[in-house]
């Protein structure tokens, strides 16, 4: 249980946004981002939009090419690449079969003119996983009925679907090829509360009786904390925290999630009327213009002139809680 | 007429498609006091949408009010004509819709959008209007409002937008205040913020609130009252504590039981509403909600429930509870 399957460190990737030349500017969407799931286990991450949080599940995927950083899987190098350095890259082919993804949107993942028979069946067919017709038509059966669909399903398209059956035929689709680990961009958020906790208790049983690893990605972190084993939290293309689920809702220790958790609204009248918001002033500053050091610190009460010329460090505060901020005793 | 400030009576409303009748509200009643934060809650297609937009008059083609009766601040809506709808809008009631990045203008400045509003409805020159457009803007927060009002909407966070939005439903200073999913596309972080905005205003500014969401830790928050809707239908209606700690209704249970909580202690299985959502083109005979109610019973197939009261403020549409709510009116009696 406690191996690592992934581990990505100091992972970084920018986007050009305009320039030529030395004045080519880029967005930083995911900068110095480290950390690693264990086998079997569901990693969340979460932050609010722009964070970086899809960046990196897709980064990690090498569904973009990241700019510098490095990703272990199962404990091979799949990606290395040092600013400037030299930079190794194993071919992605046979990794494709073993870890996939789950986008978010159930609507625009579908092609509309392809049955949900193909679109399950497509996996199958690019690793040559069938020998034959029929062994490929079973195997989309078994993997429709896998997810709460039945066979009467794969002759019919997306568009016959309502949200919560798209995102089965999407897991359906992830599934296809047996994958070890799948990456899930935020399942869950466009579909209805009452069919959102059909696809989570899905995405447990799935993960018991196939032995999958998840990294989880939500901005509602409820959901996200109903999932996973451990957290981490996002904010501007750095992760600010990572704990387990239970210790990092309970204590907490960074300034962003500490108004992040006292943010959300719980759907319990009296706790709410009791319970004491930390709201947060102004915006997310626009990441093509990051805040130089730490970079919470404009909505952060507790920053001082450390906190702007010094970036902190990414440490190890308890056994298994990471935080990166100057004044955790001061917040805490 | 009505001593509430808004009374819908068994309002019913129908889409007329190619396809048939889509009934979207069927005999949906409620009524709000001046100044009360009303929550409605429901899936997507439940109808929460349809029954505000409906006291706005902006029901779209080929949607049509088929019977019962609004009533809000002394108009009867059934009866009034488009012109009359017109002055109403804006100046009594206002909306504040669900995506800001779409339903401000994108031509037009900020200023501009909001003078627009004050000028069709007060008697006051476009050097007063401008005044007021500034002084809303600090209203809701914002600061720098002089060089705000001469930017366009594609200048602002989404965040920021919302406000403008919110400055503009009160520029005339409504007496009820729709806001529909108004946070749903913001970040919690920005959507705190929004809400305690809201809640101050309603305390400055004395107007009832009508918030349509389907986050049910929002309602708890800041809502006095909560109709729950399912397949057009008002199925529970009742206090904040009643709808949380006492619900009636199975869905409404099954609700509570289906969201994950953030102050939970420990890994607890969800458990989910089965099934989907019915189709309005063909609904069930029955409760709405028969088809994916574990504890259905024969009569729920084919028979509606009536109202049962549990308090003066509660009332549930739901088989399960007739038994109950006969000895509690014996009691009251």
């Amino acid at each position: 249980m406690h191996e690592k399957l992934v581990e990505v460190e100091h992972l970084k990737q920018y986007f050009p946004a305009g320039g030529f030349g030395k004045n080519r500017r880029y967005i930083k969407a995911v900068d110095d981002v480290s950390f690693y799931i264990h086998k079997g286990e569901t990693l969340g991450l979460v932050g609010e939009s722009g964070c970086g949080k899809t960046t990196t599940g897709r980064s990690l995927l090498r569904l973009y090419e990241p700019t510098a950083g490095k990703i272990t899987y199962d404990g091979k190098v799949i990606f290395q690449k040092e600013e400037g350095g030299a930079r190794i890259a194993e071919s992605m082919t046979p990794y494709r079969k073993k870890m996939h993804i789950v986008f978010q949107d159930p609507y625009a993942s579908l092609d509309p003119r392809m049955t949900v028979g193909d679109i399950v069946g497509e996996p199958i067919d690019i690793h040559n996983l069938a020998k034959d017709k029929k062994e490929r038509y079973d195997r989309i059966i078994e993997l429709l009925r896998q997810v709460g669909l039945n066979s009467e399903h794969a002759n019919r398209y997306p568009h016959e679907f309502s949200g919560g059956q798209r995102q089965r035929v999407g897991i359906a689709r992830a599934l296809a090829v047996s994958p070890e680990f799948i990456v899930c961009d935020e399942p869950v958020s466009a579909l209805d509360v009452s069919i959102q906790a059909q696809v989570i208790n899905m995405f447990e049983d799935l993960q018991q009786k196939l032995g999958l690893t998840y990294l989880f990605i939500a901005h509602d972190l409820s959901v996200v904390k109903h999932i996973s084993n451990r957290i981490g939290v996002m904010y501007l293309g750095n992760m600010v925290e990572l704990a387990d689920s239970f210790e990092l809702t309970a204590h907490c220790m960074h300034p962003y999630t500490q108004s992040l958790i006292s943010a959300i609204p719980i759907a319990d009248p009296k706790v709410a009327r009791s319970s004491k918001r930390i709201v947060l002033e102004g915006d997310v500053p626009s990441p093509l213009n990051p805040p130089s050091g730490c970079r919470f610190r404009t909505r952060c009460p507790y920053a001082d002139e450390q906190c702007a010329c010094e970036r902190p460090a990414w440490k190890e505060v308890k056994a298994g809680h990471y935080a990166a901020c100057h004044h955790l005793d001061k917040c805490n | 007429m009505s001593e509430y400030l808004l009374q819908i009576e068994n309002e019913r409303l129908s889409f007329f498609t190619p396809a048939g009748e889509v009934k979207a509200l069927n005999n949906v009643s409620l009524h709000l006091n001046d100044g009360e934060v009303l929550g409605i809650v429901g899936e997507s297609g439940s109808g929460k949408s349809v029954t505000a937009y409906s006291l706005m008059g902006l029901t779209a083609h080929p949607g049509k009010l088929v019977g019962g009766t609004l009533d809000f601040n002394g108009h009867r809506i059934n009866d009034m004509s488009e012109r009359e709808m017109r002055k109403m809008r804006g100046n009594e009631v206002a909306i504040i819709f669900q995506d800001p990045m779409t339903s401000l203008n994108p031509v037009y400045s900020i200023g501009n959008q909001i003078e627009e509003v004050i000028l069709l409805h007060t008697d006051k020159n476009r050097k007063e209007a401008h005044a007021r457009a500034r002084e809303l803007l600090e209203l809701v927060g914002i600061n720098e409002p002089e060089k705000r009002l001469k930017q366009y909407p594609h200048e602002l966070s989404g965040g920021m937008r919302q406000r403008v939005m919110i400055a503009i439903a009160l520029s005339c200073e409504p007496k009820l205040l729709i806001a529909d999913e108004p946070t749903t596309a913001l970040d919690v972080t920005i959507q705190a913020q929004i809400l305690e905005l809201m809640m101050e205003l309603k305390e400055k500014l004395g107007m009832a609130i009508i918030m349509i969401t389907h986050d049910l830790g929002i309602v708890a928050s800041i809502c006095e009252r909560i109709a729950v809707m399912y397949g057009g239908r008002i199925i529970e209606y009742g206090t904040a504590d009643e709808i949380f700690y006492e619900p009636k209704h199975e869905y409404t249970k099954g609700l509570l039981r289906s969201i994950p909580r953030l102050d939970a202690e420990e890994k607890e299985r969800l458990v989910p509403i089965e099934g989907t959502p019915i189709d309005l083109l063909n609904p069930p005979a029955g409760c709405p909600f028969a088809p994916r109610c574990d504890s259905c019973m024969k009569i729920c197939l084919h028979q509606m429930p009536p109202a049962m009261e549990f308090s003066e403020t509660h009332y549930a549409h739901c088989w399960l509870n007739q038994k109950q709510a006969m000895e509690g009116a014996a009691t009251n009696a």
